[in-house]
């Protein structure tokens, strides 16, 4: 048996107090990888996940270049400007269905039978959040390709597309920690489902679908600062090599803060949602 | 007994709010036992288990698990058990396979070994054809299979089984029977929590009953019928008039009066003297009995006369278990 005491201290959900093992059951990365397997496996068995992560945003894409840009001026094509912004929101509407995933295991047996089986929650939640990024990422590649069909045209260079992955992972990351810990916080899948109204009104009070100047003035200042407003602004800025201001940096801070509080935060609702 | 007992609790006791679950059970179950924690509904059954199995901190107790005590030495605990419980622990979008396979992974078992062992397990609980299915087309008693199964891959020392066999057909609870009991041959300790008292009966070498929280008594299944609930002659009369007859002439010592079935029952001890004596009494003429039966207690009956209020859960699936038919 290998050991797992040296393994990387990630955050430890199991209560304290205990002598440090001695003998592990699996590593905990191996036990992270074979639970990301699972939740790859069942995202893609499920048919209306996959329509609603996969389709929504390409309709919604659709819905807004040809339905409402053309009464939108944004000083570009709305296309060019609205395509970061899809990608957003499709992130974000897609990752309600990790607060849906993590609700139904702690609804049914399995989280017991995973605890008296020695594994913690960070591996599990972990199995989740790798499932959700990977989907959205499918789903982000898909919307491109649609994008560019109808008429998106990026300038951007390899270091400029590597640097919009990295944020949008980041964002990924942290929206699907957020959104576990919503999963533990609801009592049932059906309340946790309720996660995606919320990820995606709050994507609607950004710079998602129309510039902040035009909104009224007591949300612009909530609009202009909120984190996705900031992680669209930096992928707008390295997709169309246009300025970005301070946006990356305040982009990155908050997905970290975001992703820090998230995890602190799930190990906190899982100790109490089990003892 | 030298060997320490695979199981042993002492005062537990759990509280949630002012409802008192637990007040004060103590258990010893000694290793390669099957043990069965019988009770009703709400009995406290589940929050034993889950004790137990680490997952609950009891207010006030111990307990020993694997010569591990469940506090403070949780880990060793955890290495050592499984738990099946009520919620069915597999994922319905996975394949038989592909669940235990997981499971396999999760206990530390290389890729490699963990498809044989997983091959190795579905082919033990018959799952062998269905390997590649959907865990969600399985049937109730196949998914309990699987489930069992899944608690297998790490070869625990102590297994846990809250209701096992609730909610499924009579063959699948034959089936799940089948499965314990060889388990139980390998040489693993089990314990089981049951409301069907024929299941304790069935299974268990050890059974203690539960109820409102407290152990209201202990014994080998055949221990606890002699001791709380006798055995009865039942007789069937061969005309309304006998049974008429002997009925008014028993009064009170008759313990059974079933005027449809032309049946009385009266106290037995079993034996063939005591049969005869009776016989000889009530039919002098040999004419008037045309069948008897002794009817053996059921741990129904043990736990009606320990309770008084029945197993109104358990009593529907309690055929009555007749045995020395002449």
């Amino acid at each position: 048996m290998s050991d797992l005491a040296v393994a990387a201290r990630e955050p430890q959900f199991t209560t304290a107090r205990e002598p440090r093992l001695t003998k592990a059951r699996a590593p905990r990365f191996t036990g992270a990888l074979a639970l990301s397997g699972r939740g790859l496996r069942i995202s893609r068995r499920q048919i209306d996940v996959l329509l609603t992560s996969l389709m929504l945003p390409v309709m919604l894409m659709l819905v807004f270049v040809y339905m409402f840009g053309n009464a939108i001026n944004t000083g570009t094509k709305y296309v060019t400007y609205v395509v970061p912004g899809v990608l957003l929101l499709c992130a974000a509407v897609g990752s309600a269905t990790t607060a849906v995933a993590v609700s139904t295991d702690m609804t049914g047996g399995i989280v017991d039978r995973f605890r008296a089986m020695d594994i913690a929650a960070a591996p599990v939640l972990a199995g989740h959040v790798v499932a959700n990024v990977a989907r959205n990422l499918v789903s982000t590649v898909l919307v491109l390709g649609v994008a560019l069909a109808i008429g998106f045209r990026p300038h951007a260079g390899v270091v400029a597309w590597l640097g919009a992955l990295g944020v949008l992972v980041l964002f990924l990351a942290a929206v699907s920690w957020l959104c576990a810990a919503y999963g533990l916080l609801t009592k049932s899948p059906e309340a946790a489902n309720s996660c995606m109204f919320v990820l995606m009104f709050a994507t609607y009070a950004s710079s998602a679908l129309v510039p902040v100047r035009t909104m009224p003035g007591w949300l612009r200042g909530f609009a202009a600062n909120q984190p996705a407003t900031l992680v669209i602004e930096t992928l707008r800025g390295l997709l169309l090599d246009t300025p970005t201001g301070s946006a990356p940096w305040r982009a990155v801070l908050w997905c970290a803060g975001i992703l820090v509080v998230s995890v602190a935060l799930c190990g906190a609702l899982f100790r109490r949602r089990t003892s | 007994m030298a060997e320490q007992p695979a199981i042993e609790a002492a005062g537990l006791e759990k509280s949630y709010g002012k409802t008192a679950v637990l007040g004060g059970v103590d258990l010893s179950v000694s290793r390669g036992s099957l043990f069965a924690l019988l009770g009703p509904n709400g009995a406290g059954k589940t929050t034993t288990v889950r004790i137990l199995a680490t997952l609950l901190r009891a207010d006030a107790g111990q307990a020993r698990v694997a010569g591990f005590d469940v506090l403070r030495q949780r880990r060793q605990v955890r290495q050592r058990i499984s738990l099946t419980g009520q919620f069915a622990a597999i994922d319905g979008l996975q394949t038989g396979e592909e669940n235990l396979r997981m499971m396999a992974r999760l206990s530390g078992l290389p890729r490699r070994e963990a498809r044989r062992r997983a091959a190795e397990l579905l082919e033990r609980f018959d799952l062998g054809a269905a390997a590649s299915r959907r865990a969600e087309t399985y049937s109730g008693g196949m998914r309990r299979r699987l489930d069992l199964a899944a608690g297998l891959v790490g070869q625990p020392e102590v297994i846990f089984l809250d209701e096992p066999t609730t909610g499924l057909d009579p063959r699948s609870r034959q089936q799940m029977w089948e499965v314990i009991a060889g388990l139980l041959r390998a040489g693993v300790t089990i314990f089981l929590t049951t409301q069907y008292l024929l299941e304790a009966d069935e299974l268990a070498g050890q059974i203690a009953v539960i109820d409102g929280g407290r152990k209201i008594a202990e014994g080998t299944p055949a221990r606890l019928k002699q001791e709380l609930a006798g055995e009865r002659l039942d007789l069937e009369f061969a005309s309304a008039d006998a049974f008429g007859l002997t009925a008014r002439l028993l009064g009170e010592r008759a313990v059974l009066t079933d005027q449809a079935r032309l049946t009385i029952g009266v106290p037995t001890d079993g034996s063939s003297a005591h049969v005869r004596a009776v016989l000889d009494e009530l039919d002098p003429a040999r004419t008037a009995v045309a069948r008897f039966s002794v009817h053996a207690p059921t741990l129904d009956d043990v736990f009606l006369a320990l309770t008084g209020h029945g197993a109104a859960a358990a009593r529907s699936a309690q055929p009555a278990k007749e045995i020395a038919h002449v």
